[in-house]
């Protein structure tokens, strides 16, 4: 297994040995040590790779990544997994604001705590916080799923569109166009599905409460205006 | 004796002037303020208050159609493995797909390639027909997102990471329900026949040391390769430019308060920002100040319409421009052979601006089909190229009269201003002085 000690070894090495990768490479697991908050670690990836850093990482790790497997043994710095397309992204620590940032797809785990603007203008990825989420997360989120164990702070959802949003703990605040909705069986399906993958066995999809777009906002109305 | 009744004829305000006057009563029917497309309409200080010298005695002109006058120019020779060269300075903006029609974009790809420049993506993601057709194609990051990826990004030739645009600095967009076609709704993963809000401020960075690091990602996520652009609407060029410089930036795009947009408020688009005429020195002078100029590329857009007026942003110490409004003009947006419908729409060809709406005759700023199919892209193309070529053509005329064989080796030495306004913010001497305001601390 290729082993780069940012310590060490320029980060422009890592990121060109990760895009190199070619369609049935051999070496398709990485191990990143002494990553001491550098910025966009293991960012771009566009293959199957399985990438363990070992530490804690600064901005935006794992940015854009399409495919790869990329967990972080510590904790992660802003806009960890932003844009992310597909893949699987755990963070071990908590993740600073913006995780998750405008991300397409993929699965992001985040094993403590996420800061604010969680989950911001997501489009369609996945994110499940083990602990609390900070204010104004998944505002403007237009598809896919955030999934928190614990408390979320103010504005949740603000002038959400499609992103569906369950919170198992308290909400400080909604945001703008944002309302608890019912929970449906497909609901429940789903977030045992989104629970299962990110390692959750101990908690059931029954102890969440759903939220999602009123849609009142979808088309400028004058009588609307306070809102804004 | 007698007089007669003396008549004083009515008397309209100046400060309520007819326009005002619809305004409040558009405003009062309808409760939503005026949404358009295009930049700025209102009189501006601009190029055209500006004039060149000439060669004289003490310098002497090259000949026109016989000697040289290069046109050429790099872009990210900073820190791209793989900085562009244009055979002209003259660039197309961003424009979406989604606020232009597929048809639209095609003839800018086209038009942009035959003439040897670069065309832009927009706020939506990059098409398959606008990669096909442009052989450099600039890839727009927004706040958006909208239809951001990484092979996209990678099949670019350079990035511009939009902060500001000269039409609304400081604000965001709105591309409204109408245009929302299932292929539109589809690049921006959102439902169909909403309203799109495109945010004003970026999702993951805030302020010049995020915007550093985030440009270091883009740059790794590329391998290097790719010049960075980074766009601002013309606010604080000074600090904009040198901010850009700081955070890492290939090139400065600067748009001044002519530069159109696809849709905003008419309010915004009159009352913020600066004329382009007024950013252009203070940008070349952070530039020049952090010893950047030339090394950092500048391209100034924002109401060029014409060789004289890439001449004279080139003088002032551009790199090269980029035109938008008059691009479309040039494949046939406010065309007059459109007049019956434009009348109908109760506008007329020159002043179509609800490009919002969705329902351009000519078939620019639209997703209806059959407006669309109005543009042929070949033709169109060919006109935008037309154009490009004349403009070049315009730009070298010029330099050869003021003794230039390279458009870039213009100076604002070549350069008088004919108004004080123009002196001022240009700062190039009043026409027949050595003076403009501000010089000599007057």
């Amino acid at each position: 297994m290729p082993v780069f000690d940012l310590s060490s070894t320029p980060l422009r090495e890592l990121n060109s040995a990760l895009h190199a990768l070619s369609k049935g490479a051999n070496d398709t697991a990485f191990e990143v040590v002494n990553p001491r908050g550098s910025h966009a670690v293991a960012v771009g990836i566009d293959s199957p790779v399985v990438v363990d850093i070992k530490g804690s990482v600064g901005y935006y790790c794992a940015g854009m990544n399409d495919g790869g497997t990329v967990t972080v043994h510590g904790s992660a710095g802003p806009g960890v997994a932003e844009n992310m397309m597909s893949g699987t992204v755990v963070i071990e620590g908590d993740a600073s604001q913006y995780a998750g940032a405008t991300g397409n797809g993929g699965l992001l785990v985040i094993k403590g705590n996420a800061a604010s603007r969680c989950g911001i203008s997501m489009k369609g990825i996945d994110i499940v916080v083990y602990g609390n989420i900070g204010h104004m997360s998944a505002f403007m989120g237009q598809s896919g799923h955030l999934v928190v164990l614990g408390d979320a702070g103010d504005a949740l959802g603000d002038s959400l569109y499609e992103a569906k949003l369950f919170v198992r703990g308290s909400v400080k605040s909604l945001g703008t166009d944002c309302i608890e909705k019912e929970m449906r069986p497909e609901h429940l399906e789903k977030l045992a599905e989104l629970l299962e993958k990110a390692g959750v066995t101990d908690v059931k999809p029954e102890e969440f409460k759903r939220y999602g777009s009123a849609r009142k906002l979808y088309n400028f109305n004058i009588d609307n205006a306070d809102a804004y | 004796m007698s007089y007669h009744n003396p008549f004083t004829p009515p008397r309209k305000s100046a400060t309520f002037d007819d326009h005002t006057l619809a305004e409040i009563r558009r405003a009062a029917a309808t409760g939503i303020y005026d949404i358009r497309g295009a930049g700025t309409k209102r009189k501006v200080p601009h190029f055209d208050d500006l004039l060149f010298l000439g060669a004289s005695i003490s310098r002497y002109p090259l000949e026109g159609y016989r000697e040289k006058c290069d046109t050429s120019v790099t872009l990210g020779t900073r820190f791209a493995k793989k900085p562009i060269t244009l055979k002209t300075p003259i660039t197309i903006a961003g424009m979406s797909f989604g606020a232009l029609s597929g048809n639209a974009k095609e003839a800018l790809g086209r038009g942009a390639t035959l003439a040897g420049t670069s065309t832009t993506t927009g706020d939506g993601g990059m098409t398959n027909e606008e990669r096909g057709h442009s052989q450099t194609l600039v890839y727009q990051y927004l706040p958006s997102r909208y239809g951001m990826n990484p092979k996209d990004l990678r099949r670019a030739d350079a990035i511009e990471i939009v902060i500001g645009q000269g039409a609304k600095p400081g604000g965001g967009g709105m591309l409204l329900g109408q245009k929302i076609s299932d292929r539109v709704a589809n690049m921006r993963n959102l439902p169909k026949g909403i309203d799109q809000r495109s945010a004003c401020r970026h999702p993951d960075w805030t302020g010049p040391d995020d915007l550093e690091i985030k440009i270091m990602e883009l740059r790794e996520i590329t391998d290097w390769e790719k010049p960075i652009y980074v766009k601002v609407g013309g606010a604080r060029p000074y600090y904009d430019t040198a901010l850009a410089v700081k955070s890492g930036a290939d090139v400065v795009v600067l748009d001044g308060m002519q530069g159109g947009t696809a849709a905003t408020q008419d309010v915004f688009i009159e009352n913020v920002g600066m004329p382009t005429l007024a950013c252009i020195r203070p940008a070349v002078q952070a530039l020049q100040d952090l010893g950047m100029h030339r090394k950092v590329q500048l391209i100034v857009s924002g109401g060029i319409r014409s060789g004289a007026d890439v001449a004279k942003a080139l003088a002032l110490g551009a790199d090269a421009v980029a035109i938008g409004t008059a691009a479309l003009v040039a494949i046939g947006d406010n065309d007059p052979r459109w007049e019956e419908e434009y009348q109908k729409l109760g506008t007329t060809a020159g002043a179509y601006d609800d490009w919002h709406e969705g329902k351009d005759p000519a078939g620019i700023t639209t997703q209806d089909p059959e407006l669309a199919a109005r543009l042929d892209p070949i033709a169109a193309g060919r006109r935008l190229a037309n154009y490009l070529k004349v403009m070049t053509l315009e730009a070298q005329t010029i330099a050869r009269a003021c003794g230039k064989n390279k458009l870039h080796n213009l100076e604002p030495e070549d350069l008088c201003a004919l108004t004080m306004e123009a002196a001022a913010m240009a700062q190039i001497p009043l026409a027949g002085t050595s003076w403009y305001p501000g010089k000599g601390g007057f």
